[in-house]
């Protein structure tokens, strides 16, 4: 479905940030991206995503290039959810923004009505995150890329979070790529863990970060 | 007096409110923080988990005496033995009491590092300075830079250089190790570890329950703007039986580790994330007037 060919990244004429990056995801798999801070994990995301162009490579859906226009099949939730929401929208504009959506997906995100009418810096991360995801809860996505997406939230919305996307996804057989330093949780949530220093063969200094 | 066991910072029944004015001009008050102590000793880190607008930013504002004018606050603190009056706050902090903030944002963005590090005008600390950057792997080219021009790295090194050039007793670093993994924040972490084993007391703030677990020998679990418990890092092990309140519980069973466990409500399924904290209980608010 979804097939990563032999691609490379990098700023201008700055150090490789990826290079010679292959795999594929089927539908309906779980997929776990594994690997520690400076591998270039969530420079991936954004190319998988289609929000940036790889320098080399492409990324196929079904064997063609990502469509530019309209719903987007593959969706992209990061870590920082209130980087992802308008500040000038409130809740319900942002979280139906894609469209109406399956009344029991809102429910069981823990998501109250009463929040609605409320600005992003009215809720607390973890409560504006069930937001984020919920909005791509939809038929349209096919593979949601979580890009430590429960990593600045606390072990329980971590959990509840998880709990309702791999119910979604189980449900309507949609692809998930989870990426992650957590290696606990990647064994909680995928199927098949990738290790990304093994993926990406740069040259990492860590000694900056 | 014995040094180890000395109370640094003793602070008790702290309650922060906001005023504010309603659109009617009318007067309102927000409370954000109704009842919260905790204490750290020499030698110890204390670490404070909690989510995001649990409180765990403010009290470390609260002690540094840094809240916003509107900020009203009650209770009782104290730093070694002696209450910290207003006065007492604004001699000590920079001084005694060191505070290390999440970002490089908090810095001068037109300010040499090096400057800001030493504090007071003119060469006196520079010998200082210049230690505390050999001692954190920082070049000496590096006092000349702004902080727009560091890496991520550089930029927790520099802010920790603060705390050393004046040799605080207590430093307070609130979320210090944003977004690295394990590995990277337990190495960033082992600088407080040793300012701790030489005597001096450390509050690490955090949501990372992981975290904490690793590096901190007691910790305080923050839920909006209480403590719920204070426990020995100890307490947290094996099966977490030795943890009392259930939220503390919920928490522990929750990390993919331990079982990525939540509970259901029997009334409307909703999962124990969704739950409030209810005195010595937690429960679903389903059965509330609003849900």
């Amino acid at each position: 479905m979804l097939e990563v060919d032999n691609i490379g990244f990098r700023y201008g004429d700055g150090p490789w940030i990826l290079k010679n990056v292959s795999f594929s995801v089927e539908e309906g798999e779980r997929i776990a991206l594994l690997g520690p801070s400076g591998y270039g994990k969530s420079t991936l995301a954004k190319v998988i995503a289609g929000y940036v162009e790889p320098a080399e490579g492409k990324v196929l859906w079904n064997g063609k290039p990502l469509p530019r226009k309209g719903y987007c099949p593959v969706q992209l939730i990061y870590q920082h959810p209130e980087q992802a929401l308008d500040p000038r929208w409130k809740m319900e504009k942002s979280l139906f923004e894609a469209g109406p959506l399956d009344a029991e997906v809102v429910k069981a995100m823990g998501i109250r009505p009463m929040w609605f009418d409320r600005w992003p810096v009215e809720l607390s991360g973890g409560e504006l995150q069930r937001f984020c995801v919920a909005r791509a809860m939809r038929r349209e996505t096919r593979l949601l890329i979580a890009d430590e997406m429960t990593t600045m939230l606390d072990a329980l919305n971590q959990a509840h979070i998880w709990n309702v996307v791999l119910g979604y996804a189980r449900r309507h057989r949609m692809a998930l790529v989870a990426i992650t330093h957590n290696k606990a949780l990647a064994e909680r949530v995928a199927e098949r863990i990738v290790n990304v220093p093994e993926l990406n063969r740069v040259k990492v200094d860590r000694s900056d970060l | 007096m014995n040094d180890e066991k000395e109370a640094l910072l003793d602070v008790r029944n702290l309650r922060v409110s906001f005023e504010s004015y309603d659109a009617r001009l009318e007067k309102v008050a927000f409370t954000a923080i109704s009842d919260l102590g905790v204490m750290v000793n020499r030698g110890e880190i204390l670490a404070v988990v909690g989510s995001s607008g649990s409180g765990k930013s403010l009290l470390a504002h609260a002690v540094m005496g840094i809240l916003p004018e509107n900020a009203r606050t009650g209770g009782e603190m104290y730093y070694r033995g002696k209450p910290l009056t207003v006065r007492e706050k604004a001699r000590l902090r920079g001084r005694e009491i060191a505070f290390i903030p999440q970002s490089v944002a908090f810095l001068d963005p037109l300010m040499r590092v090096g400057e800001q590090v030493r504090g007071v005008p003119g060469d006196s600390l520079r010998t200082k300075q210049r230690e505390a950057f050999a001692h954190f792997d920082l070049k000496n080219e590096t006092e000349k830079l702004y902080p727009f021009q560091l890496s991520g790295g550089m930029a927790r090194r520099v802010l920790l250089s603060t705390a050393y050039v004046v040799d605080a007793e207590l430093i307070i670093a609130d979320e210090p190790t944003p977004g690295l993994d394990l590995e990277l924040a337990l190495e960033a972490l082992k600088d407080f570890r040793a300012m701790a084993d030489r005597g001096k007391g450390v509050i690490l703030i955090t949501h990372d329950i992981d975290l904490a677990l690793h590096v901190a020998d007691t910790i305080s679990i923050f839920y909006d703007g209480r403590v719920v418990e204070t426990a020995d890092t100890d307490a947290f092990g094996g099966d977490g039986s030795g943890l009392r309140h259930p939220y503390s519980r919920a928490l522990f069973g929750a990390l993919p580790q331990n079982g990525f466990r939540l509970d259901r409500c029997p009334e409307c399924d909703g999962s124990s994330a969704t739950w409030i904290v209810d005195g010595k209980a937690m429960r679903c608010c389903c059965g509330d007037a609003r849900g």
